[in-house]
């Protein structure tokens, strides 16, 4: 990354920092920039991992018992353990990552206009426990007895106990992993609301900020508010595991059912904590490629604070068929269907900024179009499962698992692809080669179709999940649905192999890319404002932005250029 | 890297940026230790024979640590007083009669938890004892670590530096003496 | 009309309208929404020498677009909502009076099954003890006292399209009616372990003359299983309908 000491010979006085060495440069830094590549470019080698993962038990799913190439036989020991972390792994070590703190970490101070977080130092730590739950994670999968496979979601007495599980160790690393990446995020998230809220530019309001961050901001308070309570779960779930105590064993006066709802009372804000970032990459991406301002953009912020206060009120919707009490099911059926409002509105908004736009079809449009376009099925099926009756049925089948991946590819796949191809001009001083990348969307948008619709017919014929070998059920082994095991798998390949085309053009264009100038698409926003890629602080001390206006004043009537930066005075 | 960033100098929202971490950071602990005691209570309502249990506790050890703790929080805010009248040394003394007060209350603590031991009642001894040892130890950590940094702050408030931490210190000792408040009467009191 | 899944009990035809009503009411909207979507698309694409329109979101010719569907997706939701609760309360909260019981237990990992005998109650000497297949008469109408011995496992039967998951210390009681013979599977539908992926059984759904007949051969001949009786069956308030 040659490019950075070049950066860093910009730098201004006020730092005063003079070339550091490599570990310091990289590793030990506190640069917001630095740390959010850290961030990325681990989420990335974790989504590889979770990539693989999937590829290992698609492909026992659709040829049971073969030897899978790269890497042998899938026991059904193995095969729970592989989805376990398959799940973790994508949630807690990509999305949350890539999209919250990666994201977040690299946008918030540029798009604020300051030249760092309030604490940088803070922020440092937060990746380095997270780097440090990364490990306890992948060392949990060597553990002996084998990783934990109780399912991300842990349930106990399973989760609980070593003689259910049979994974002593893996269960206690397990939990461990994502306790400390909980934390991580804490410490995180407290410096990207402080951030946002007390270090913005001169002059720049509460209505003048991004979307992307104020997203990220109330993705991030989401998350704070709701992940407390799984915090203390975890502990008590620890603590079950290794000291013995009687949280969650029901012949010593505990209830697992608890688990469930401290577990869920976080894990649904939690799908919107990583759906609302995305949802923002898609507004950065979508006006300045219509070149529109976006459509009602206060309205677009309450319907975020909307479906922020009303996630706390649905986690119950999980447990429908758990053993609650079924007139509380009433309830939450009621609030589930009901978030369908917001996030409704939300969607039309995004829609109708499209009108009168003048849209260009660059390759991160291309993805925040398809962000779109496919999350409308993943919300949509979402009603099918609040629909408390329906979801009797539903439940623990592949069309939940077909209902979760329709959210979450578009949100942790296509919103970050979108993203990383929309700054990485930024973030690296480069363009990225647009041939490569239409090539790279096509293969991986068609292909992520066929792995997923399939699943929806097969949960709706009552395919369960979590099982890693479905001729052992005489109604489930009939050919047809076999084959539908099949074309999905085969489509996995088929996406999978187009990864290396993004791969490759990532890597290549962060070396040889056309160079970028400032604002290589014409953008409003501040980031575009500094040096790509942005020197150590961001901007000289003495050039610090200030705002004259909202984020995206495009095709404003009386001007001859088509955008507005913020920064520009009147 | 001492050079402060230009990020901390400013305050968009009129506070400053230490106090409204702070608050934050209260957000989150109130959610953590409000998941234990919820789960608790709701535990402990629908089983009628903790009560037996939790007569083994120590109300009189639980009374005397509240009062300590009061009196420690107390001491904070005359620390915040003092530093706000620029007076680091005497804001800095009152910190350490603070985090004397917090030793006190591990020592009545360690007391009171070996005695128990003692008579047979572990963290093993099934639920009640379960969330008795788990919400009182991870209070206890609390306590712990707001001592470390308080002895931190003191040391720089002693040179009269950063006297903000002062208040921000203080804003957290008082949640955890809040915490206690709470802890108190459903562990010890409620027999 | 679920493709190839037969319905074999007395609410599954209902849990299939709920299904085929939400898709009515959100396939509307979805078709609507990409429609309008991809027209957008097509008709605002960039051409050269046609600039994009200042468009704040305030005007009300516009805003109606939005309003209006967005009032009428409200009252989906709650046609929706009023559908789902009523099956809902149908397959979970009212419980009809019992022809007959059953005890379900799960445990890692296998169902077992106590039938009642001849003499029609559950929990008597001559009950009928089987591990893996559940036999029922069709047209009976049954509760089930759903049991775990170690973790949770759910008992789901996709041709009832009823699911519910057992949970150690809990008797959770629920119901049923068959109304179609055949063999069927049973699944577990949450993970218990490493033979989560082989806990299934069968249910053999037969004539009622067939199925008493079958009872009355086995009552009492099959030697209850001495672990099945431990369970603690005391179900917490609210956990039982
Ligand atoms: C980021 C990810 C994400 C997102 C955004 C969502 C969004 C929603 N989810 Fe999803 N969900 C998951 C991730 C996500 N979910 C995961 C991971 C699981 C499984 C966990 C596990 O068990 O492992 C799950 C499981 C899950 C269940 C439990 C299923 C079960 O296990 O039995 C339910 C039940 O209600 C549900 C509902 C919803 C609803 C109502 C929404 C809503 O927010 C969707 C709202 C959006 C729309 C409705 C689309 C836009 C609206 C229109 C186009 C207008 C037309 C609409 C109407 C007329 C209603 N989800
Ligand atoms: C963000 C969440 C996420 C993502 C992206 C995915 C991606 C995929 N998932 Fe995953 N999945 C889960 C979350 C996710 N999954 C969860 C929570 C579960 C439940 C686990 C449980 O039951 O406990 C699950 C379970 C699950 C199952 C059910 C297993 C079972 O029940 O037995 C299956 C089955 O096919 C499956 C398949 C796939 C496939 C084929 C992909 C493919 O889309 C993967 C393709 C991957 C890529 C295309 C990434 C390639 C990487 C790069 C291109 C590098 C660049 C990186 C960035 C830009 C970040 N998943
Ligand atoms: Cu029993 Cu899964
Ligand atoms: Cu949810």
């Amino acid at each position: 990354m040659a490019h950075h000491a070049h950066a860093a010979a910009h730098g201004d006085g006020h730092h005063g920092h003079a070339e550091q060495n490599w570990f310091l440069k990289y590793f030990w830094s506190t640069d917001h920039k630095i740390i959010a590549f850290q961030y990325m470019f681990t989420g990335m080698a974790m989504a590889l991992i979770g990539a693989f993962m999937s590829y290992v038990f698609r492909m026992q799913l659709a040829y049971p018992g073969m030897s899978v190439p790269f890497f042998g036989h899938v026991s059904p020991d193995v095969y729970n353990a592989l989805i376990t972390n398959h799940g973790s792994i994508m949630i807690f070590w990509v999305a949350m990552p890539v999209l919250i703190a990666g994201f977040g970490n690299y946008l918030i101070p540029l798009m604020c206009g300051v030249d760092d977080m309030v604490f940088p130092r803070l922020n440092r730590l937060s990746y380095q426990l997270f780097l440090i739950s990364t490990i306890v994670l992948i060392a949990s999968l060597f553990a002996p007895g084998g990783g934990f496979g109780g399912a991300w979601t842990a349930y106990p007495p399973l989760s609980s106990t070593a003689k259910y599980s049979l994974t002593p160790m893996g269960s206690t690393l397990w939990v461990l992993a994502v306790a400390l990446e909980f934390v991580a995020f804490l410490l995180g998230g407290i410096n990207f609301i402080v951030t946002a809220m007390n270090a913005r530019a001169p002059g720049m309001k509460a209505f003048d900020v991004p979307l992307v961050v104020w997203m990220i901001v109330v993705a991030s308070l989401l998350f704070m508010a709701s992940v407390g309570p799984l915090i203390a779960g975890a502990v008590m779930l620890l603590f079950d595991q290794n000291l013995g105590t009687a949280f969650y064993d029901p012949k010593r006066g505990g209830d697992p059912i608890l688990w469930q709802h401290l577990f869920w009372f976080f894990g649904h804000p939690e799908v919107y904590v990583v759906l609302l970032p995305a949802m923002g990459i898609v507004a950065e991406v979508m006006t300045v490629f219509a070149r529109k301002k976006l459509f009602a953009y206060k309205t677009v912020l309450y319907t975020v604070i909307a479906t922020g206060v009303l996630s706390f009120f649905v986690w119950a919707h999980h447990q429908f068929v758990a053993g609650i009490d079924p007139r509380m099911a009433n309830v939450f059926t009621v609030t589930t269907v009901l978030i369908s409002i917001p996030i409704a509105e939300m969607c039309f908004l995004y829609i109708a900024t499209l009108y009168g736009g003048s849209i260009r079809f660059t390759v991160p449009m291309l993805w925040a179009l398809a962000f779109m376009a496919e999350f409308l099925i993943g919300g949509v099926t979402g009603i099918y499962l609040g629909a408390s009756g329906y979801d009797i049925h539903a439940h623990d089948t592949y069309f939940v698992v077909a209902h979760f991946h329709y959210t979450f590819y578009p949100i942790a796949i296509i919103g970050t692809v979108a993203g990383i191809t929309y700054w990485f001009p930024k973030m690296f001083g480069r363009m990225m080669d647009e041939r490569l990348g239409k090539i790279h969307f096509w293969g991986s948008i068609i292909p992520f179709n066929f792995i997923f619709i399939p699943m929806f017919f097969l949960g709706m014929n009552g395919e369960h999940r979590r099982i890693y070998d479905f001729t052992n059920f005489p109604d489930l082994a009939v050919p047809w649905m076999q084959n539908l095991r099949i074309v999905s798998t085969v489509s996995l390949v088929v996406m999978l192999l187009f990864q290396f085309v993004f791969l490759f053009n990532f890597v290549w264009s962060m070396f040889r890319g056309k160079k970028a100038d400032k604002n290589p698409w014409n953008a409003n926003t501040l980031e575009w404002t500094a040096d790509s890629p942005p020197p150590h602080g961001n901007w000289p001390a003495d050039q610090m932005p200030e705002v004259f206006r909202g984020p995206y004043e495009y095709a404003t009537p009386g001007r001859d250029k088509d955008y507005w930066p913020q920064n520009e005075r009147a | 890297m001492s050079t402060k960033t230009i990020a901390t100098q400013r305050a968009s929202m009129n506070m400053p940026t230490g106090r409204l971490a702070v608050w934050w950071v209260l957000m989150s602990e109130v959610v953590i230790f409000g998941g234990v005691l919820v789960s608790y209570l709701l535990h402990r309502l629908s089983h009628a024979e903790w009560a037996a249990q939790a007569a083994h506790t120590n109300t009189w050890a639980g009374a005397f640590n509240t009062l300590v703790l009061l009196t420690s929080s107390l001491c904070a805010v005359l620390a915040h007083a003092a530093a706000s009248k620029g007076n680091g040394p005497k804001a800095a003394r009152l910190l350490w009669l603070t985090i004397l007060g917090g030793f006190i209350f591990l020592v009545v603590k360690t007391f009171e938890w070996s005695h128990e031991i003692h008579l047979g009642f572990t963290l093993q001894s099934g639920g009640f004892w379960s969330y008795y040892y788990t919400a009182a130890g991870l209070h206890a950590f609390h306590v712990i670590a707001g001592m470390c940094i308080m002895a931190w702050v003191a040391a720089s408030a002693a040179k009269n530096q950063d006297l903000h931490r002062v208040e921000n210190i203080g804003i957290y000792w008082h949640f955890v003496d809040l915490v206690w408040i709470f802890l108190f009467p459903l562990l010890y009191i409620a027999k | 009309m679920i493709l190839n899944l037969p319905s074999a009990s007395t609410f599954a035809g209902d849990v299939d309208s709920l299904f085929m009503l939400v898709t009515w009411l959100v396939g509307v909207w979805f078709f609507a929404t990409q429609a309008m979507f991809f027209w957008l698309l097509w008709r605002f694409r960039h051409r050269p020498g046609v600039p994009s329109q200042y468009v704040t979101g305030k005007e009300p010719h516009l805003k109606r677009w939005i309003n209006i569907p967005h009032a009428l997706v409200l009252v989906c939701d709650v046609v929706i909502i009023v559908a789902a609760i009523r099956v809902w309360s149908q397959v979970k909260q009212t419980l009809p009076p019992p022809d007959d019981t059953i005890r379900v237990v799960g445990q890692q990992w296998a169902w077992t099954f106590q039938h009642s005998g001849p003499d029609k109650a559950i929990d008597t000497a001559d009950d009928v003890w089987t591990s893996d297949t559940l036999f029922v008469a069709e047209g009976r109408t049954y509760h089930f006292l759903l049991e775990s011995k170690d973790v949770l496992h759910s008992f789901f039967v996709p041709v009832f399209r009823l699911k519910q998951d057992a949970i150690p210390g809990r008797r959770i009681t629920g119901w049923f009616k068959a109304t179609k013979t055949g063999t069927y599977d049973i699944l577990c539908a949450e993970i218990c372990g490493i033979g989560h992926g082989i806990m299934g059984g069968r249910i053999v759904i037969r004539t009622p003359e067939e199925h008493d007949s079958w009872v009355n051969q086995h009552g009492g001949a099959v030697e209850p299983e001495a672990a099945v009786t431990d369970t603690t069956a005391t179900a917490s308030a609210g956990a039982t309908n």
